[in-house]
């Protein structure tokens, strides 16, 4: 009802102020009574001393008093910092660990192959016309031909039934072309997209995708990364709510102080200041102890992995937080420090008004 | 320098707590502004830094009519105003020094200045050996001359005091009266709002006297005193 009557009331008077030659007179300040707005602020604007050195000054010394007495109260400061470092630890690390396995999983990529076992019975010639064929087609970049005696030859050598093998009378092997497709791994549907018109030549018997288990992990790593997103953005929520309750609180803690602030010609800039330099170093803070988390959590795990990829005789090693990602990390965490506070301050201080 | 033109505040429930009030109070000049509590003292002086707006008239400071200053310009206005408050609302966890120093900094002064006057406004009140205490360390009569320090530290052209003396033994009051009678050599407005009639009944200033808000006397103290 108050917000209503305040602004019409303000009308009133204004129009009442142009027909009174007594007020006229005592606005000294505002000649003929026009553009009255502009000339008012004009003479309430900061003097010429306030110059950007002192403005640059003034945030140094917020800066560094919201971080004293954040200092000064260690308990409740690592408290809030440790709920947005595991906040921001959880998505990061399973981040890293999603690009360690798909960096493992691309060293499999080139060897992606189809196989192609073709009908038998058919001549040399006739096979030539197919594989020059295929040859042309741009999804695939090489053909091998194997003949059955080739492929017999490798079984027999590979298998260790060659005794057995010797007493088949003929060779029940068919012909085979093994294919490298010019398509990423990480293109599953235009892969199998090739192999069923592969599939569907008058030649070919059969076709084997030999790295469908490649092409099942790296679609786990897609949906892992996508919850890994959908997970961050939930506990990004969580550290803006956890910033944006404890600034709240301090706003609350320091209700007095504010009115007094206010009361003495402080802006709303300069009340929100501290506050948003207070969740400037709950971000730097979390963001700090995360980064620790996570790298600590990389070396714990270093050992066991170089020793596995050893025994699989991989070049494979645990890659840690790369300057990137730690950058990131700093970012995402002092950007939701700034963006809490910014909401709690904005929401909380307009209530905040000398009675 | 201040100025009331048939100026209402009516709250929003409907209770009238100045009516129809007009003066003219010259620069430099000191008055006392009294009534019982209720008559709408705190009322009147809240409409000049802008704390409440009046619902009709107006209030015109230093040439500039307060109806047409807007929310954003507050700030602004207020820096020309010092302000003692009964309960002298000091920041307890800041030093003196940096209670005084707070209406330079909000106005982003140097702080080369922002010392030098500091010092200027401690010495003036009688505390410039105390500028490294806390408020909590001080007695009333000290604490209220703090907040007085910092209402005067960036020479502001108006001085209101609610109160000022309100927790204050009569000679401590006394002081302090005597306090703002000197920023009025230098051309600084005083008013006070006060009810302790013994007091400036010493002092012979102009008094305006409310009752149920409405303006009843205005004149000399002593003379209205005697009626």
């Amino acid at each position: 009802m108050a917000a209503n009557y305040k602004p019409q009331a303000r009308r009133t008077y204004s129009r009442r102020a142009k027909s009174n030659p007594r007020i006229r007179e005592l606005e000294r300040g505002t000649p003929g009574g026009k553009n009255p707005g502009k000339d008012a602020a004009h003479g309430l604007r900061p003097g010429p001393r306030s110059t950007l050195n002192v403005y640059l000054s003034h945030h140094l010394w917020v800066a560094v008093s919201t971080l004293g007495s954040l200092w000064r109260s260690p308990l409740s400061t690592l408290l809030t910092s440790s709920v947005i470092a595991i906040a921001l630890a959880l998505p990061a690390g399973l981040y890293v660990m999603l690009q360690n396995v798909q960096q493992l999983s691309s060293s499999w990529e080139n060897s992606s192959q189809i196989s192609v076992f073709l009908k038998s019975g058919q001549t040399e010639s006739q096979l030539r016309t197919v594989r020059e064929q295929l040859q042309a087609w741009p999804e695939i970049q090489a053909v091998h031909y194997i003949s059955a005696e080739q492929a017999l030859a490798e079984f027999r050598q590979s298998s260790g039934f060659g005794e057995a093998l010797q007493i088949l009378d003929q060779n029940p092997l068919p012909e085979m072309f093994v294919i490298q497709p010019a398509i990423q791994l990480s293109d599953s549907r235009r892969l199998q997209e090739l192999q069923s018109r592969l599939d569907s030549l008058p030649q070919v018997d059969q076709t084997l995708l030999d790295m469908q288990w490649v092409l099942r992990l790296s679609a786990i790593i897609d949906t892992g990364k996508r919850m890994v997103f959908i997970l961050g953005a939930l506990l990004f929520i969580a550290i803006l709510l956890v910033i944006g309750n404890t600034i709240r609180l301090t706003i609350f803690n320091k209700r007095q102080e504010i009115v007094v602030t206010k009361l003495i010609g402080a802006t709303n800039q300069f009340i929100r200041r501290p506050f948003l330099y207070t969740g400037f170093w709950y971000g730097v803070f979390g963001a700090l102890l995360a980064w620790l988390l996570v790298t600590v959590l990389l070396a714990l795990l270093k050992g066991p992995i170089d020793d596995l990829s050893l025994l699989y005789e991989s070049q494979f090693s645990l890659n840690t937080m790369g300057v990137t990602l730690s950058g990131s990390l700093f970012a995402v965490g002092i950007l939701l420090g700034l963006l809490g506070s910014w909401l709690a301050v904005s929401r909380h201080l307009k209530a905040i008004e000398p009675k | 320098m201040i100025s009331f033109v048939n100026a209402y505040k009516r709250y929003p429930g409907g209770r009238d707590a100045l009516k129809n009030i007009s003066f003219t109070i010259a620069k430099g000049e000191m008055v006392f502004l009294t009534g019982h509590s209720g008559a709408g003292k705190s009322s009147l002086l809240k409409l000049i830094p802008i704390i409440e707006r009046t619902t009709r008239g107006e209030v015109i400071l230093d040439g500039k009519n307060l109806s047409r200053v807007s929310n954003r310009q507050i700030p602004y206005l207020r820096r020309k105003i010092g302000v003692v408050f009964q309960d002298h609302n000091l920041l307890p966890e800041r030093t003196v020094f940096d209670n005084v120093a707070l209406p330079l900094v909000i106005a982003g002064e140097h702080p080369t200045e922002t010392g030098r006057r500091v010092r200027a406004a401690l010495d003036k009140v009688g505390l410039l050996g105390k500028e490294r205490a806390y408020p909590i360390a001080l007695s009333g009569g000290e604490q209220q001359r703090v907040g007085i320090a910092r209402a005067v530290v960036n020479r502001p052209p108006v001085l209101l005091a609610d109160e000022p003396t309100g927790n204050l033994d009569p000679e401590l009051s006394r002081e302090i009266m005597s306090l703002f009678e000197q920023f009025t050599t230098v051309g600084v407005t005083v008013l006070v709002a006060t009810h302790d009639l013994d007091l400036i009944g010493r002092m012979n200033h102009r008094l305006l006297a409310l009752r149920e808000g409405e303006l009843v006397a205005d004149g000399p103290t002593q003379e209205l005193l005697r009626q």
